[in-house]
Parts: structure tokens; C-alpha cells; sequence
């Protein structure tokens, strides 16, 4: 009896304690002309969080968590305020549909800023409802072209986008693999079939043949058909436009069927995951990815290290993208001196910041300027870099650390901006 | 020749995968009438089990054929304790509502099973590590792999032994007499509730089998690769007409083989007009087709509805 009680009191008095802890200062509007009350900034962001890309998805979120905790720790003042970022992440399955639904809850929900999409699928349609709203939206992944082209001046990305990276991608097809006959497969979405394109474009216009195009889609699992299709026409390489989880199984068919291609890819196959589960058919597979390695990025060591410590995980993709997206929006915030989302509008395009990534700063339609791209290989179970072309001139050299094999085709073919 | 040879053995393989899932479907349709959506979930647990058990055992220097069965008898129990439950909380309190009812819980079954497959195996695909033999063989110049083979002959197998246990067995007698009249079943001594539920246990046990070797095949387990499998084996068993055994394999074989088909030839048949994304379209064209002139599926029988 006597212990029930003492339980019940502890317990009681725990929960006293934790209601007066979690007790949050009275959270005024963004904008009120409330004193010393702190600044809540809200930070809409939008990935899959569910379905096959969800590891994707969660590793975009976790980057800007860090960011969103980072700015907290910090104790930022903005007009006399301390800066307070909440961070509302939303789940739109990689689904178009979804991707809507959510950027109309972001908006009802009066967020200042969005970072996402994470696919250009959802990016592209969310959008616009951005726009409409004046609602700045920074995406740290989505890379098809279309999406700044629009003339919003809400759409803004960090990460450089698939025309740059599919040229990259053809001209090294074409160019240093050698490559006289290619096969593309994409997976019919607006990133698989955009960068597809965009390869398909800089491949011919170095030289080489697309003797097939085959198609998928985003769930599938078995590609033995279109690859059997495929071995029929021998080609020297196939690219695929596409995410890991079907090009890990895609590349272990491939070996099933005995299909000698070299298997290139752009940044959706460039994940850890793809090396773990593909397993030996990795081996010898390239990939790019837009900037340069995370562990050659400026603010890299440090960031991987954070990220470790936090999540015990390894980097997917867009974490520290995810991270510099945040982290441009807060400067735009400190620079503007308030947080209202038509106040970051107007001070975005005057970005300069030193991001983990690279030195961002916008051009006109709202792509980063100094776009890089990387290629690499899977080695010994790790994507190892081969080469680093465009970006600013000095991340490249002070990047080359290792030998890389032989000089880029043509740096120069690759316009720093677009 | 070589590529048709090829473009045959994918279109078996797969729809060797799809007649083992389409199993699980018919024979609780067969008796009850319901179509247990949540079948592929269980496939999919089912996979998942068995890679944990993988991962167990792997230290254990087993020969890995021994640790692949090993993994599968875990599989095995933990799936059809899962049957077992998901009749006993989702569908025999059902048993006497509309028919519309049970499909639901049915739906809900396999959302519940997926969220929570996805907070205990994480979000992240899993790679399978390669236990079962693997050599590829040539046959007319195309490549068949020992895991493709094991997986015909395991749809096979499960066809004959569930055609066997259901014409030839007592426990059949049973199953056929609950499906026909339940009420009358029972004033013949049988207990419907006791064969509903071993009919589900051994769905489930042949979904654990279907879930091993899936994920054997295609190297890779994740909590979502249930639905769409069991979207597919759903349609093959309907396209053999679903209820019969046999029709669910060879139902699963056809809808295998037309995806495979399609995809490799649609391109050139149509001058490419038609690219292979619609290997899909073209399945269900051929679905459609089928039950236009035979409603009740390839090799449904009709049957009056039911009382």
C-alpha cells in the first residue's frame, strides 16, 4: 500500500514536472509586433516519407532537422527576437496527387517557407501552388529542368539540375567509357524520363548510338523482359533514369542474364543502398551525382559526423542539401530582418552563403550558379569518385586529393550556369 | 530464337512467383468466398521473418541450404500464426455480414500489417543474401538460373499437394463440404470454424514459401513488396478463375508469360507505338478479354451463388 502511494506521487509529480517543462513561452504569429517574444518561423517540408523511396525521403528530412536544431541552438536574434525554426514535415509518397494535397496543407497552414519536393514529380505541380500562395520554396533534390523554367520567383533549388547533369552524363558515356551503342531505361518519371532525355541528347551529340529504349515504372521489381529485350541489341552501355530501389535489382538481373553492359546512372542510383543491396553487381557500375562528394564538401567531415551522431546512419542522397536549403532561408530571414515569406522572397535572389555543400548563390531563374557534377564507380563496396566536372574552380582542385585517371573531356562544355 | 527462349523462362519465373501467391488467394476464396487482401502482406512478412532468421543464423557456419529451410520454418510458423490471427480478429467476426464488410478489415489488414512491418524492418530495402543455389544453366542459348528452377518447381508442387489434400484428403472432404454449405457441414459433424481456420494456415505457410523465394530471386525484401505482388497474383487467380487450384496456377503462368511477351514484343508488333511500359496494359487487355467470353475465368466453374 504504501509503496502504491509513494509510485503515485513520483508519478504525479513527474508528470507536474514534465507539463511545466514542455510548457512553451506563448507562441506569437510570425510577423506580431510581440517584443522579445521569440520569431517562430515555420519550415514546411515535403518528401516521401512511406513507399519504396521512403529511406530517400526520411534522409532529406533528417538533413533539414539538423539544420532546423542547429539554428535553435544558436540563439539567432532577427529584429530584436530569437529565431525559432519548426519544422513541419510532410509525407507526399513521391505521388503528384499527394504532392498538391500537401503544398495545400502548407499553405493553409500558413508556412514562411517550404523546402522540398523531394521528386521533381511532386516538386513540378506543388509549385505552382506555391506560387500563387508567394510562398518561397527551395528544393534541395529536385533536378528536372522544367521546374525553375516556369518564371516563378518562388522556385529555387540548390542542387543542380538534370540538364547539366545529364549532359555530364552522356558526354562521359560517349567520351571516356568508350560507349559506340546504349540502351536507356527510364522509370516514366519527371526526374527518370527527364534525365533520360537529357543523356539521350549529349550521348548522340558525342557520337554514340541508342539502339533501345525500354520503360518501367517506379514500383516494379522484375526487369527481366526489358533487360532480355535489351541483351538482344548488345549494347556497350546502359543508362538508367530512374532511383535505387529498381536499379539495384535491375543491375543484379543484369548479371542473371549474363549482360556484360556497363550499367551507368544518374543521382537517383547513387545511393549507399544501392551498393548494399545490388551486392556484387554493383561492382564496376558508375553513377553521378550533382555537386561533389560529401566528404569533399566544404562544410563535409563536419556534416557526416553531425549526421552520424544524430541519426547513427549512413548519408542517402540530399541530406546536406536538405541542410543548405534550410540554412540559405535562414540567412535571407537574418538578412531581411523579419520572416514574413514576401520578405525571404525578395532577399533570396541576393543569396551568398558558404553552405556544407558549396558556395550557393542563385542566378536568375533561381538555379544554383556553378553548378558541379561528379561521376563515380562502385568499388570494394563504395562509390568511388572518377571525376568532378564544372563547378566553382577551386572545390575541384583542392577536391583532388586522389589520382583521377585521365582529364574531362571538356570542362568547358559545361556551362557553369544556366 | 534465343530471346523467345528467354523472354519464356522470365515470363515462367514470374509467373511461377504469381501462381504461388495466387494460391494462397483461391483457396480462401474457394472456401469462403472472400478474398483476403492481405495475403500479399503476409508474403511479404513472410520474407521478412525469414531474412531475420538469415541474419540470425548466419553466423552459425550451417551450410546455407540448411539455413534457407531453417529460415523458412521460421517463416513458415510466424506467418501462419498470422493467418491463423488475421481470421480469427479480422474475418470470423465477419462471417455472417455483408460480404462487403470482410473486404475491408480485409484492406485494413493490410495497411495495419505494412506500417508495421515498416516501424519494425525500417524504411529501407533490404538486401537477401544469396542461400539458395544460384548457377546458371543454358538452355538454347538462354540463361536459367537453380533459384528460377526451384521456383517452378516449388508452384508445381504446391498446385499438386493442394489438389491432393482438397480432392483426396479427409481434411479436403471437409474444406469442399464447408465451401458448398456451411450450415449443412456443420450438421454433418464438420467444424467450419476449425477448417476456415487451418484453410488460412496453410495460405499462409505457402505465402511464407512464395515470400522466401521472392525475395531470393529478386535479391531484395522491403515492407511494401507485398502489395503490388498481391495485386498480380490477385488478377492471375481471377483469370484462371479464382476458387480452383489449378486455375490459379495456370492463371498465374499466363499472366507471367503475356507480361513478359508483352514487354519484349509490344514495341515491334506495334511499331513502336507501344513502348514495354505497357506490359501492364496489355495483361489486363488480356484479363478483360478472358472474362468477357468466360466470366468465371479460365477454368472456373460455375457455380450457382452461393446461400
Amino acid at each position: 500500500m504504501k509503496t502504491q502511494t509513494l509510485v503515485l506521487s513520483l508519478s504525479a509529480a513527474l508528470t507536474l514536472l514534465a507539463c511545466s517543462k514542455s510548457e512553451p513561452p506563448a507562441p506569437a504569429a510570425a510577423g506580431a509586433p510581440v517584443a522579445q517574444a521569440p520569431l517562430i518561423v515555420k519550415i514546411g517540408h515535403a518528401a516521401p516519407l512511406t513507399g519504396p523511396q521512403a529511406h530517400i525521403g526520411k534522409d532529406t528530412e533528417y538533413g533539414a532537422q539538423l539544420a532546423v536544431d542547429d539554428v535553435n541552438a544558436a540563439n539567432i536574434q532577427v529584429g530584436g527576437r530569437t529565431l525559432q525554426l519548426q519544422l513541419i514535415g510532410e509525407d507526399d509518397q513521391a505521388d503528384p496527387k499527394q504532392g498538391t494535397i500537401v503544398a495545400q496543407k502548407f499553405v493553409d497552414d500558413k508556412v514562411n517557407v517550404v523546402i522540398g519536393h523531394m521528386n521533381s514529380g511532386t516538386t513540378l505541380p506543388a509549385s505552382v501552388t506555391y506560387a500563387n500562395a508567394g510562398i518561397p520554396q527551395v528544393s534541395a533534390s529536385a533536378t528536372n529542368p522544367e521546374y525553375t523554367k516556369h518564371g516563378y520567383k518562388t522556385a529555387f533549388r540548390v542542387m543542380t539540375n538534370d540538364e547539366a547533369q545529364g549532359k555530364v552524363l552522356g558526354e562521359f558515356a560517349a567520351g571516356k567509357l568508350a560507349a559506340k551503342t546504349i540502351a536507356v531505361i527510364d522509370d516514366k518519371t519527371q526526374y527518370g524520363e527527364g534525365i533520360a532525355i537529357e543523356f539521350k541528347k549529349a550521348a548522340s551529340a558525342s557520337g554514340a548510338k541508342v539502339v533501345a529504349e525500354e520503360h518501367t515504372d517506379d514500383k516494379a521489381v522484375d526487369f527481366a523482359a526489358i533487360l532480355t529485350k535489351i541483351k538482344a541489341t548488345k549494347p556497350d552501355l546502359i543508362f538508367f533514369g530512374g532511383m535505387d530501389p529498381q536499379a539495384a535489382p535491375l543491375s543484379m538481373q543484369m548479371k542473371k542474364l549474363g549482360i556484360k553492359s556497363i550499367l551507368l546512372m544518374g543521382d537517383g542510383g547513387c545511393t549507399a543502398d544501392f551498393i548494399k543491396n545490388a551486392g556484387a553487381a554493383a561492382e564496376g557500375q558508375y553513377c553521378s551525382k550533382p555537386g561533389v562528394p560529401v566528404e569533399k564538401m566544404p562544410g563535409g567531415p563536419a556534416f557526416i559526423a553531425k549526421y552520424k551522431a544524430k541519426y547513427n546512419a549512413p548519408i542517402q542522397l540530399y541530406a546536406p542539401y536538405a541542410y543548405d536549403a534550410v540554412m540559405v532561408v535562414v540567412e535571407a530571414i537574418k538578412r531581411a530582418g523579419n520572416a514574413d515569406s514576401a520578405a525571404i522572397l525578395a532577399e533570396l535572389p541576393k543569396t551568398a552563403y558558404k553552405g556544407v555543400t558549396t558556395d550557393i548563390a542563385f542566378d536568375e531563374k533561381g538555379d544554383i550558379k556553378d553548378a558541379a557534377v561528379t561521376l563515380y564507380i562502385a568499388k570494394g563496396g563504395q562509390w568511388e569518385q572518377v571525376d568532378t566536372i564544372g563547378g566553382k574552380p577551386a572545390a575541384p582542385a583542392a577536391a583532388s586529393a586522389e589520382p583521377i585517371p585521365a582529364a574531362t573531356p571538356s570542362p568547358a562544355a559545361i556551362p557553369a550556369a544556366k | 530464337m534465343e530471346t523467345f527462349v528467354q523472354q519464356l523462362i522470365n515470363g515462367l519465373t514470374l509467373g511461377s512467383i504469381y501462381a504461388l501467391v495466387a494460391l494462397g488467394y483461391t483457396m480462401v476464396y474457394g472456401i469462403l468466398g472472400l478474398i483476403n487482401f492481405a495475403h500479399g502482406e503476409v508474403v511479404m512478412i513472410g520474407a521478412l521473418v525469414a531474412l531475420a532468421a538469415f541474419k540470425l543464423l548466419a553466423a552459425t557456419m550451417l551450410p546455407p541450404v540448411l539455413i534457407a529451410l531453417i529460415g523458412f520454418g521460421i517463416a513458415a510458423m510466424v506467418c501462419m500464426a498470422l493467418g491463423w490471427s488475421i481470421e480469427r480478429i479480422a474475418y470470423r467476426p465477419l462471417r455472417n455480414a455483408p460480404r462487403l464488410a470482410p473486404l475491408i478489415t480485409a484492406i485494413g489488414v493490410s495497411l495495419v500489417l505494412q506500417q508495421l512491418a515498416m516501424l519494425f524492418w525500417g524504411r529501407s530495402y533490404h538486401a537477401v543474401p544469396a542461400l539458395l543455389p544460384s548457377e546458371a544453366h543454358e538452355i538454347l542459348g538462354a540463361r536459367i538460373n537453380e533459384v528460377q528452377i526451384i521456383i517452378m518447381l516449388a508452384a508445381g508442387m504446391a498446385m499438386t499437394g493442394l489438389i491432393f489434400l482438397v480432392q483426396r484428403s479427409k481434411l479436403g472432404r471437409a474444406m469442399r463440404a464447408t465451401a458448398e454449405n456451411p450450415q449443412v457441414a456443420a450438421l454433418m459433424g464438420v467444424d467450419a470454424n476449425k477448417i476456415v481456420a487451418l484453410t488460412f494456415v496453410i495460405g499462409s505457410a505457402l505465402a511464407a514459401l512464395a515470400g522466401v523465394l521472392v525475395s531470393a530471386n529478386y535479391g531484395i525484401a522491403h515492407y511494401q513488396m507485398g502489395f503490388l505482388l498481391g495485386l498480380k497474383a490477385f488478377t492471375a487467380a481471377v483469370l484462371g478463375g479464382i476458387g480452383n487450384i489449378g486455375g490459379a496456377v495456370l492463371g498465374g503462368v499466363l499472366l507471367g508469360i503475356i507480361e513478359a511477351l508483352g514487354a519484349g514484343y509490344i514495341g515491334d508488333l506495334t511499331g513502336g507505338v507501344f513502348g514495354s511500359n505497357y506490359q501492364d496494359v496489355f495483361a489486363f487487355f488480356v484479363l478483360i478479354g478472358v472474362l468477357v467470353f468466360r466470366p468465371s475465368g479460365l477454368m472456373g466453374e460455375k457455380v450457382s451463388e452461393r446461400a
